[in-house]
């Protein structure tokens, strides 16, 4: 089975800080790793690996830095590294990420299954999994909790939603955006590790996926970022004091007066 | 303090660290408490290749050495000083084979201990056998292709747990020290029974059983080197071995300092945290310094007997009673600092002085390990003329 892994890398949002003059994410000294929610997919296409057989080929579109993603993720079992790097992808949205993504997919080929991490933890869209399966044009499942079954030529998987879960079947070759019931992602092997030390990660740009200029970046990014903002700390609530019938009278005043 | 290790060993501390600090620290209070052996941790060892650090590349390993073995051992016991022993034991029970045993031998037993699907233990202690190990009772008697095992060996690591176990009995009592000989005895044979796990103050987590031989009878091959080489196996074991125990005392000492400081800052006495008195400061200054100088020690000896030394036995000892000394001294003001509640059993620094107890203790008490060194200096002394 041909199993390729979508990852991202992002800052570690346990220290994350916004400019508070320029809305952005201050990046400096904050350190990147893999997309919490890509830790998961990394480790079900192992899985998959380890239960039908097969390679796990990981990809990227990030900086040069993101390399250091794509090496954990080797370390974690993944087979192949492909980081798809290039200036011309600066200021890509969600479409333009999940159509550069979907053209280095094309240029892998063979494929069975695409596995996504439901999000990510800095842009939280969700829309570059689906994007990727529509831009393939190829089925998709999300929010995916188990991978219950592959066999002839489809997968059955639970889909969580708020009340339970669904069983959905699907045709392969099918894209899957995973949730953290899935799994827990793996420690890594100390030969996996230096495995990873010595992989050599494939780096593709623009040209090498032959995709439509026109279409990459912030030019091919319909999305405009009208304005960011840092919304207002939430004030702190009111305490109300006296006996407890009292207040509770009070309570049920106040609770009626803003239509609960 | 920059020990200048190689990228290899840096990578292993950080993983043994990560595996600390996420798998073993939220369960160790756990298993202080239920007393059950951790197949769970010692599957993710196993799965990480920990287990195979200090076993060469032909047999499944990584081809490290003792500092590797020590260095897993420390990161390990930050987090909990019991279920690290069911690694740095495995070593030990793994070192009569990787130092004295034939070529199959290796073969047949270090490749699944490298891979973590066999624990190891290694058995020499008695009940009338203790600091005194010349007098062993256990027997091992030929008869044809075989050695018939009969004895009682006490308090032994792993025991119950592991598959393969390095055994000293005597061969041939009227010869004393020179009468024991090594076994590799494996869990399922004929005549090898465990007694029942034995409740300890500290190393909780750790399974301690009697092993009893009844009439278990072991193929000659089994024999590690040869007949009489017992007592040589075993001192050659402990010289390598001690740096393990030294690693482990140093990490819980490093634990109890680090629970120590994060509690130092948090606690608010007279409306400041008591981080800010010097009485606290100077404590935990005493301590840190202490650790630091056990860990220096540690480092060297380990890699003195990585460098194929002659003879290690007055460094592996210094090594192994100084940082025992300091984590039992560590971990008592590590509680001071806590005040009552590291008196209570809800909060995680009392273990720490109940773990670090043992490390004073086994693989030779630190009284004896003042003895050996003692003894190479008087060696040394008359050697030097």
């Amino acid at each position: 089975m041909n199993i390729i892994v979508c990852i991202k890398q992002v800052p570690n949002t346990t220290d994350v800080k916004i400019d508070p003059v320029t809305n952005t994410l201050i990046r400096d000294g904050v350190e990147s790793v893999i997309n919490p929610f890509d830790s998961y997919a990394i480790e079900e296409g192992v899985r998959l690996k380890e239960r039908f057989g097969g390679k796990v080929t990981v990809i990227s579109m990030g900086p040069p830095q993101a390399e250091t993603a794509l090496k954990e993720a080797i370390s974690l079992g993944c087979d192949e590294a492909i980081l798809v790097s290039d200036r011309k992808f600066a200021g890509s949205d969600t479409w333009a990420t999940s159509y550069t993504l979907s053209a280095a997919i094309r240029k892998i080929g063979l494929f069975d299954v695409i596995i996504c991490g439901k999000q990510a933890s800095d842009g939280d869209t969700a829309q570059v999994g689906p994007g990727i399966s529509t831009h393939l044009d190829i089925p998709q499942v999300t929010y995916v909790k188990k991978i219950e079954e592959i066999s002839g030529n489809k997968a059955k998987v639970e889909r969580m939603t708020e009340e339970g879960y669904d069983v959905v079947e699907a045709p392969l070759p099918c894209l899957f955006t995973v949730v953290k019931e899935i799994n827990t992602p793996r420690i890594p092997s100390l030969k996996g590790m230096m495995k990873a030390k010595s992989a050599k990660v494939i780096k593709w740009t623009a040209e090498d996926i032959k995709a439509d200029p026109k279409s990459l970046g912030l030019d091919g990014s319909p999305t405009r970022v009208v304005k960011i903002f840092t919304p207002p700390a939430r004030k702190g609530g009111e305490i109300l004091k006296g006996d407890t019938p009292d207040i509770a009278r009070e309570l049920v005043e106040l609770l009626k007066d803003i239509v609960i | 303090m920059d020990y200048l290790l190689t990228e290899q060993q840096i990578m292993i501390r950080d993983l043994a660290r990560k595996i600390a600090r996420e798998k073993i620290k939220p369960i160790a209070a756990k298993y202080d408490e239920t007393e059950e052996f951790a197949w769970e941790i010692v599957k993710v060892l196993s799965d990480s290749d920990l287990f195979g650090i200090y076993i060469p590349e032909q047999y499944g390993g990584l081809g490290g050495g003792v500092m590797d073995m020590c260095l897993v051992a420390e990161e390990l016991s930050k987090a909990c000083g019991g279920i690290a022993l069911g690694f740095a034991a495995t070593a030990l029970g793994t070192f009569p084979i990787l130092l004295y045993g034939s070529e199959e031998q290796k073969k047949k037993y270090l490749p699944d201990i490298a891979k973590g699907k066999k624990l190891a233990s290694f058995c020499i202690t008695e009940a009338e056998a203790g600091s005194d190990a010349g007098s062993i009772k256990t027997t091992a008697k030929k008869d044809g292709d075989h050695y018939i095992l009969n004895g009682t060996k006490q308090w032994i690591t792993n025991a119950g747990e592991a598959e393969i176990y390095t055994v000293i009995a005597m061969t041939d009592k009227t010869k004393g020290a020179r009468g024991a000989s090594a076994f590799i005895v494996e869990k399922g044979m004929k005549g090898v029974d465990f007694g029942k796990k034995e409740k300890k103050l500290g190393i909780r987590a750790s399974a301690t059983r009697e092993v009893i031989f009844t009439d278990c009878r072991v193929p000659k091959e089994n024999i590690i080197s040869k007949e009489g080489m017992g007592f040589i196996v075993a001192m050659k074991t402990f010289d390598n071995s001690r740096p393990g125990v030294a690693a482990q005392a140093l990490g819980i000492a490093q634990g109890a300092i680090d629970h120590a400081i994060e509690y130092a800052r948090s606690r608010v006495q007279f409306g400041q945290p008591i981080s800010s008195f010097q009485a606290i400061q100077h404590m935990l200054a005493d301590m840190a310094t202490q650790t630091e100088a056990a860990r220096a020690l540690v480092y060297a000896t380990a890699r003195m007997v990585d460098s194929g030394a002659k003879s290690v036995a007055k460094e592996s000892a210094m090594a192994k009673m100084f940082a025992s000394d300091v984590a039992m001294k560590v971990t008592v003001d590590a509680i001071q600092i806590f005040g009552g509640y590291g008196y209570m059993r809800d909060y995680p620094i009392e273990k720490y002085m109940r773990d670090a107890k043992i490390t004073q203790i086994y693989e030779g008490t630190n009284q004896i390990q003042r003895n050996v060194i003692a003894l190479s200096l008087i060696k040394e002394s008359i050697k030097s003329g």
